[in-house]
């Protein structure tokens, strides 16, 4: 098996009609269903923000649930990931458990990091997700290592890391492409390309028009796909995906995006128009794929909202738990530091 | 300890003899730098380890250091134990965010969840003409960071049971190796043997001053404390070994013996480690037996410089150490 040096793909050539005839009914459902939750726990973690009832600030991703789901929707059960600040749609589609997210946004003992972590830090080690990292592009050489120790211990597992358009400006970005590179690990880049690295849109941070050019320059394939085409996402990572699990090694996907909210909580827009965020809402991966499977008749719209409202019951009940919850004590912090 | 299998090697050889025993013991250990193989290593750390061990064990890295603490970061949280040889303490700056804001805070940060159990080996110091950018020692940046340890051992046996132990800890141990210190030669036994990471030890005994020393300087506060013995002045001679986390009670111990302290280290004298043994002391029991005040004699707050004269007169030597310490044992008396 061999994939292109480099690609764009677009909408139109996307396989989406022949996915659909592939995919069992239970996949698109779950992938529907996880898109809604992240939309939805984002809207109620950003409501919670505006009520006072959280500390630190956060990183939506609304708009780009396509890149998470679709990708993570290819993996097997025991396949890692290792993400980034705007990472609450990772981790929602690893399976995490809501509630426990929400616990640990609003900072709780039971959240999955026990508090300290926060919306930036979210990690489920048991469930493969290997952790959020706030510094751009942090991620990408602690990605090498992990898919180095996969390699060595003879795994078929493969990992999925992601950074945002901006990381692929950091030095780390290439070391980490290059040793992946030559060492033929078992990682897939994705890069989720929402086109702003904060205020600077990749037009003004880099000289190439897509970021999966930059594959070319570590010989690996590297491809920009639709990121708000869910069935597109999933086609190149699946592909990405069994060249790293066949030992062929990595890929960069350039996963062309938006989002809709600001970078963080203290983003005023003053960077874009009001104009650009309302034509990026008409693209929304949700109702898209909610269209693409009503128009091919694999759901009706009353199983496609049953979905939908599942999912927003799910995530209002989740926060509603993860508020009772207690605090953490301060006391013996110092004896969490280092391992026994 | 000297057991029948004890003999003079070099403090390299040590560390080479502890990576060899923990990988033939543990599967799980393997080494990543640059030029570690056929080179085998920037100062022959590793020379002879490629063929016992190949390449996949033995894994040469491109000149990416950020990438290689990212490797060996990556590849603990996974359960391994990877030892990364950064060819100069210098270039652990290109490291850093993967050391500092990676490796150290993944546990705590994460809950508690995982743990790095990985080794970052550090040639440091001055000495070798090597001038600013190839000589530093900046043990004090990574004292400060919860999470990480750091270990200096100043003696051949000190460096193959330190490392052995900061091999099978389980959080990121920062390892100096001085390179002036690799020639030196000392007894060490054949055998595995590991040495407890938070234990001091007295490397000299004496009644009149304490100086708390470790890597380079404590064979130069060795050398000063015989000179000082001819005068009549009896030096005790204290050695972290081990600055994080620190044996405190040794240290606190030997200087509520003696009465003062000098602290001697190479790294610039302001917001080095020195100021944290001090005030470690200051607020101990041992304030109470202090005769004279606590001393620092350190690198001077200076760039390694390239000419000979200029890079001995950056850091303290042996006579800078009698010096101090001749005058502190008649302070206040």
């Amino acid at each position: 098996m061999s994939l292109p040096i480099h690609e764009v793909t677009t909408v139109e050539t996307s396989t989406s009609q022949r996915l659909l005839e592939e995919l069992p009914l239970e996949k698109l459902a779950w992938m529907l269903q996880r898109m809604c939750e992240i939309r939805y726990f984002e809207e109620k973690a950003e409501d919670l923000y505006v009520r006072g009832l959280v500390h630190g600030t956060m990183h939506l991703s609304i708009g780009m649930e396509a890149g998470s789901v679709g990708s993570i929707s290819t993996l097997r059960p025991d396949d890692l990931i290792i993400h980034h600040h705007r990472g609450h749609g990772h981790t929602i589609a690893k399976g995490a458990d809501l509630t426990t997210m929400f616990a640990e946004f609003l900072g709780k003992e039971a959240g999955y990091c026990r508090g300290r972590g926060g919306s930036m830090h979210i990690a489920d080690i048991p469930g493969g997700n290997l952790g959020a990292t706030g510094v751009v592009g942090g991620g990408i050489p602690t990605a090498v290592g992990i898919a180095l120790a996969l390699q060595m211990h003879r795994s078929s597992q493969i990992l999925l890391s992601y950074f945002g358009d901006g990381a692929s400006n950091e030095g780390e970005f290439h070391e980490s492409l290059n040793m992946a590179s030559i060492w033929k690990l078992p990682v897939v880049f994705i890069c989720d390309n929402n086109q702003y690295g904060m205020s600077m849109h990749v037009s003004r941070s880099m000289n190439v028009e897509h970021i999966s050019t930059r594959a070319a320059s570590y010989n690996i394939p590297g491809i920009t796909v639709d990121g708000n085409d869910i069935l597109a996402v999933y086609e190149a990572v699946l592909a990405a995906g069994e060249f790293a699990r066949s030992g062929q090694g990595p890929s960069l996907i350039d996963c062309l995006t938006y989002r809709w909210r600001g970078h963080s909580k203290s983003d005023r827009n003053l960077y874009r128009t009001p104009q650009e965020i309302e034509e990026w809402k008409h693209k929304c991966p949700i109702k898209r794929f909610k269209k693409v499977l009503t128009d091919a008749s694999v759901m009706t719209l009353d199983e496609v909202e049953a979905l939908d409202q599942a999912a927003k019951m799910a995530v209002d009940h989740a926060a509603e738990e993860a508020l009772t919850f207690p605090e953490p004590s301060p006391l013996n912090m110092e004896d969490e530091v280092y391992a026994p | 300890m000297t057991t029948e299998t004890t003999r003079e090697i070099t403090y390299l050889e040590a560390v080479r003899e502890a990576l060899v025993q923990e990988m033939r013991r543990d599967k799980e250990v393997f080494l990543l730098g640059e030029d570690i193989g056929a080179y085998g290593g920037a100062f022959g750390v590793s020379k002879g380890m490629l063929e016992e061990f190949g390449p996949e064990r033995i894994r040469e890295t491109p000149i990416s250091e950020a990438g290689i603490a990212g490797a060996a970061t990556g590849a603990a949280l996974m359960g391994m134990r990877p030892v990364m040889e950064i060819m100069f303490m210098d270039f652990l700056t290109i490291s850093m965010n993967q050391l500092v804001n990676q490796a150290a805070k993944m546990r705590f940060m994460f809950g508690g969840k995982c743990s790095i159990p990985m080794v970052i080996r550090a040639p440091s110091g001055s000495g070798t003409g090597a001038a600013a950018q190839h000589s530093q020692s900046l043990e004090a940046w990574f004292v400060n960071v919860p999470g990480i340890k750091v270990v200096a051992p100043s003696t051949p046996y000190d460096a193959k049971g330190l490392l052995i132990s900061a091999i099978r800890d389980n959080n990121p141990v920062l390892f100096m190796e001085h390179k002036l210190l690799y020639r030196m030669k000392g007894p060490v036994p054949e055998e595995s043997y590991s040495i407890s990471l938070q234990s001091a030890e007295v490397k000299r005994q004496g009644r009149d001053l304490t100086i708390v020393a470790y890597s380079i300087m404590v064979p130069r506060a060795l050398e000063a404390a015989e000179k000082l013995a001819a005068e009549g002045i009896e030096v005790e001679v204290v050695d972290p070994r081990c600055l994080k986390p620190l044996d405190t009670e040794t240290i606190i111990r030997s200087v509520s013996k003696t009465g003062r302290v000098l602290i001697a280290h190479e790294a610039p004298v302001t917001g080095g480690f020195g100021g944290e043994l001090a005030a470690v002391i200051a607020g101990s029991e041992a304030f109470d037996y202090l005769d004279a005040p606590i001393r620092r004699l350190a690198g001077r707050d200076v760039p390694i410089p390239y000419n000979r004269n200029l890079e001995r007169a950056a850091v303290p030597q042996v006579e800078d150490i009698v010096a101090a310490a001749r005058a502190l044992a008649q302070e206040g008396k």
